[in-house]
């Protein structure tokens, strides 16, 4: 199976059954993907295939229909996203193991909807579960990078 | 830190220490200094001024013991060292460090004290300081109750402090220039000629001399970094996907485990049939661990495959198999044959219900699971020589020994690497997990295996939060609470989690009545009982153990009786609390909330609670408002006093946080039993909260308590009894049992 991944090229020989999480996971070491829950309940697994957010663990490699993007390929340590930045601004993570997966599906989100009010917000985000309540700070960081998207 | 002049004192109180606790140690072995662990191992040239900071030509290091499970305590134990060594901690190498003494935790084993916290008076400070010196001498390292800031925060800016005049003894020693004449600036010694001498450069001249312990700490207002709003160390990683967490390690050649264990926690196996899950693609073994079986293979998905392939003959275990036989033993243990503690007995309780209609509720709190997002996890390697553990846990010295007794090898032999949790809320205070993976690593040496549990294992594996129940019995007269008397029953949390990772204390379980007994109210007749119900399944801490049962049912029943004297639920508990910190987190909540009762509007309704725990009074209100999609929780009030706040922008991300834990999981979730087994298997049945129902918070930390305190989890107990009494004030319903769903409908 060939998979672009973040604009890279990657072949990988494993079964088609086989949910994208787990490719990626163990099969191509891109831990940035987390488990947590296996069945589209936590959001903790959410990536871009063609730009939209889907949850990887309901995804079998054989279905994968576009190019994949993960929070690397939305921005780095070096070269922050604006959704990124807000986040880093509002100090949003505490264990921080749904982050990526938050601002996947904020990506996803603001793409659509530019200006979201807070019932946006809570409609598009209420299926990222996070375990330890970052959720008023996620609910900010969302307007502010909605904020700074727009100003660009 | 060990000061001159207290030695006798410390003597004579470890002599009682045989009374206590069953463990005595001679006066020798406590006044004798904690060794310094980094001395081993360092090269020519390297310096460990302290146990906590290393430098050597290349860098500087600060050991940080104390775990990350989300509560941001890495960068705060950072800022502690750099605060007193004038360096950019974002410059420093951060190392959790190896198990060892000189990290012990003393705060913890003085807490389980049968003492109020707010009870500062001879006798339970005397105690509290012979527990810290116990755990000392026990190596008694862990993170958990809220200590570690509490723990450590004279010791870490002790330590920088040590370094800083270290390092300018070396530079006095050097160049002849009055050690009071040198100061220290980012990194680097400044002489009075401005010329700048970085620490990195001065490693081999301060190893060369004694460490300068005679320093003084740096007061508040002299303060660069603490106190200020500062970003987290971790911050960037952990918003861009590159914080590597314990199920997150990759080595060369690794293989992976699944893990089925019995259903029942505890039953053994007949028998099992592993052919099918042996045919299945990428599959290598099947091997027995403690409680089941596990599959190895080359990725974490075959091994889950197989895992489910496994045909086993699952044995019971000897505990009730359903929830409503085990709620039927905890109503069967109200009786004396079960009483185990009656910690608080003032005036005549007897007598004052004889006098008067007797108000009584009874209350219910549900088993309740960690689930924290990154299930439980650990990678082992075995080698002939060594064994090397990588993982999240909060108990890094038990994980060492647990290695020990496994494979055999000295315990300098074992490497833990401590990584950043996923979350916790107490489940890494245990170590199963870690145990079946040096089982399943030590079956293939040379190989590193990484042992995943599913969502499914970790939600029906977990050592749940007991459940829990009370009854409350009270009278009222004159607009005022007059008698107040709870029975509190539970398993014994004490004896089963500290039966399990270390040793299970003579006395009463504080734990069980931990934010009951313990409250800084003073009625008139005040009584506190609790009963430890035989033991069920094996049960655990959860974020806020026993309090987040007692506070609900507390605090309920306080209102309930408040309710019933006609008076105000913000002035009563004025009225009756004498507790200078305690008083104001109530006034403070007050003004914040503009409170003028419960009363907000049609339709509408305000709660208020209070608890005092892990040493921090919290008092939070709640609004609420009935809508045709249920219950909305509009905003929350937060007052609390944890002293001075090092790290103010993750305090209020921890008081946010845990009083959304204490909110999502009262109103959403529990952990029912049937056939032993437990029924809620993923997030699609047990979820706290979401988005959609979080509140608008307020919050304020009043920094005016003289002792300083954790907030990882003070915040979570008074949550649900707010709510519950909102909801009262909206709907006239009460709300005694948990979840609330189970009675309404939230939005």
């Amino acid at each position: 199976m060939n998979l672009k991944i973040n604009g890279t090229k990657h072949v990988v020989d494993l079964p088609g059954d086989m949910p994208l999480l787990w490719v990626l996971r163990d099969g191509l070491n891109i831990t940035s993907v987390k488990y947590g829950c296996g069945i589209a309940q936590c959001g903790a697994c959410t990536v871009h295939i063609d730009g939209e957010a889907v949850r990887s663990c309901q995804v079998a490699l054989a279905d994968v229909w576009g190019e994949i993007t993960t929070i690397e390929g939305l921005g780095t340590p070096d070269a922050l996203h604006a959704i990124q930045a807000a986040w880093i601004d509002h100090q949003v993570a505490q264990c921080g193991y749904c982050q990526s997966g938050q601002i996947l599906q904020a990506a996803d989100l603001l793409a659509r909807n530019p200006e979201p009010t807070d019932e946006d917000i809570d409609a598009a985000m209420s299926g990222n579960l996070c375990r330890c309540g970052t959720y008023p700070r996620i609910r900010a960081a969302v307007h502010a990078a909605a904020s700074a998207i727009r100003e660009m | 830190m060990e000061r001159v002049g207290t030695i006798a004192r410390r003597s004579f109180l470890i002599g009682s220490a045989s009374i206590l606790g069953g463990v005595a140690f001679g006066a020798y072995f406590v006044t004798r200094p904690t060794p310094n662990p980094l001395l081993e191992g360092l090269a020519e040239g390297e310096a460990a001024l302290t146990p906590f900071v290393k430098i050597t030509p290349q860098g500087i290091t600060f050991i940080v013991p104390r775990a990350d499970v989300g509560q941001g305590i890495t960068s705060t134990q950072a800022m502690l060292i750099a605060e007193e060594l004038d360096i950019d901690p974002a410059t420093v190498t951060l190392d959790p460090g190896q198990p060892n003494q000189a990290y012990f935790n003393g705060t913890v084993a003085a807490e389980s004290l049968p003492f109020p916290a707010w009870d500062q008076g001879i006798v339970p400070n005397t105690v509290r300081d012979l527990m810290g010196q116990v755990a000392r001498l026990t190596s008694s390292q862990f993170t958990g109750g809220s200590s570690s800031v509490a723990d450590l925060h004279e010791t870490l800016r002790f330590a920088g402090a040590t370094a800083r005049e270290t390092l300018k003894a070396a530079v006095s020693a050097r160049t002849g220039i009055a050690h009071a004449d040198l100061r220290t600036e980012d990194g680097h010694v400044v002489l009075p000629d401005m010329t700048r001498i970085s620490y990195t450069e001065l490693s081999a001249e301060a190893a060369a001399i004694e460490p300068v312990t005679d320093v003084t700490l740096r007061p508040v207002s002299e303060w660069t970094r603490l106190g200020k709003p500062y970003q987290r160390l971790d911050i960037v990683a952990k918003s861009t996907g590159t914080q590597d967490f314990g199920i997150d390690v990759v080595l060369p050649g690794m293989l992976h485990a699944a893990v089925r264990a019995n259903p029942g926690r505890g039953g053994g196996m007949a028998g099992y049939n592993a052919d099918a899950a042996l045919a299945m693609q990428g599959v290598r073994s099947v091997v027995e661990v403690n409680e089941g079986l596990a599959v190895i293979a080359e990725n974490t998905w075959f091994a889950f495959q197989a895992a489910q392939a496994l045909e086993v003959d699952w044995l019971p275990p000897d505990y009730p198999a359903s929830s409503a036989e085990m709620w039927q033993a905890l109503v069967d243990a109200r009786t004396d044959d079960f009483r185990n503690s009656r910690l608080r007995d003032d005036g005549d309780v007897e007598a004052a219900l004889a006098d008067a209609t007797v108000i009584e509720a009874e209350y219910r709190s549900p088993f309740l699971a960690h689930a924290a997002l990154e299930p439980l996890s650990a990678t082992v390697l075995v080698e002939a020589d060594r064994v090397q553990i990588w993982t999240a846990t909060q108990i890094p010295a038990v994980v060492r020994d647990a290695a020990v007794k496994l494979t055999g090898v000295d315990p300098s032999l074992v490497t833990v690497h401590a990584l950043s949790a996923g979350g916790s809320f107490g489940r890494r205070l245990d170590h199963d997990y870690v145990v079946q993976a040096i089982q399943i690593a030590a079956t293939m040496p040379g190989t590193p295996i990484k042992t995943t549990w599913s969502r499914e294992e970790d939600m029906t594996h977990d050592f749940p939060r007991p459940l829990h129940m009370a009854v409350g019995r009270g009278t009222v007269g004159n607009g005022r609470v007059l008698a107040y008397d709870l029975d509190s029953i539970s398993p014994s949390l004490v004896s089963s989690w500290f039966g399990r990772i270390f040793i299970v204390p003579p006395g009463p379980d504080t734990m069980l009545v931990w934010g009951a007994f313990d409250q800084p109210y003073a009625i008139p007749n005040y009584r506190v009982t609790g009963y430890a119900a035989p033991p069920m399944m094996p049960i655990g801490s959860w974020r806020s153990p026993g309090a987040c049962s007692n506070s609900f049912f507390h605090e309920s029943f306080l209102s309930e009786l408040i309710h019933a004297a006609g008076a105000d639920p913000l002035e009563e508990r004025l009225r009756l609390i004498a507790d200078a910190d305690s008083r104001r987190v109530l006034e403070a909540v007050g003004e914040m909330s503009n409170w003028s009762g419960a009363d907000i509007g049609p339709g509408r309704g305000r709660g208020i609670a209070f608890a005092h725990t892990h040493g921090v009074p919290v008092a939070e209100v709640i609004d609420v408002t009935m809508t045709d999609r249920g219950i909305r929780i509009d905003e929350v009030w937060i007052a609390a006093d944890c002293g001075t706040v090092f790290d103010p922008v993750n305090a209020e991300a921890q008081l946010t946080g845990a009083a959304i834990f204490g909110l999502g999981h009262a109103m959403n979730c529990e952990l029912t039993y049937e056939n032993h087994a437990v029924q809620q298997t993923n997030f699609n049945s047990f979820e706290g909260m979401r988005l959609h129902q979080t509140p608008r918070f307020h919050t304020q930390l009043l920094q005016r308590a003289e002792r300083v305190r954790g907030l990882g989890e003070p915040a979570t107990a008074p949550a649900a009894p707010a709510l519950a009494d909102a909801v009262f004030a909206a709907t006239g319903e009460r709300l005694r049992e948990m979840p609330f769903s189970r009675s309404v409908d939230f939005i």
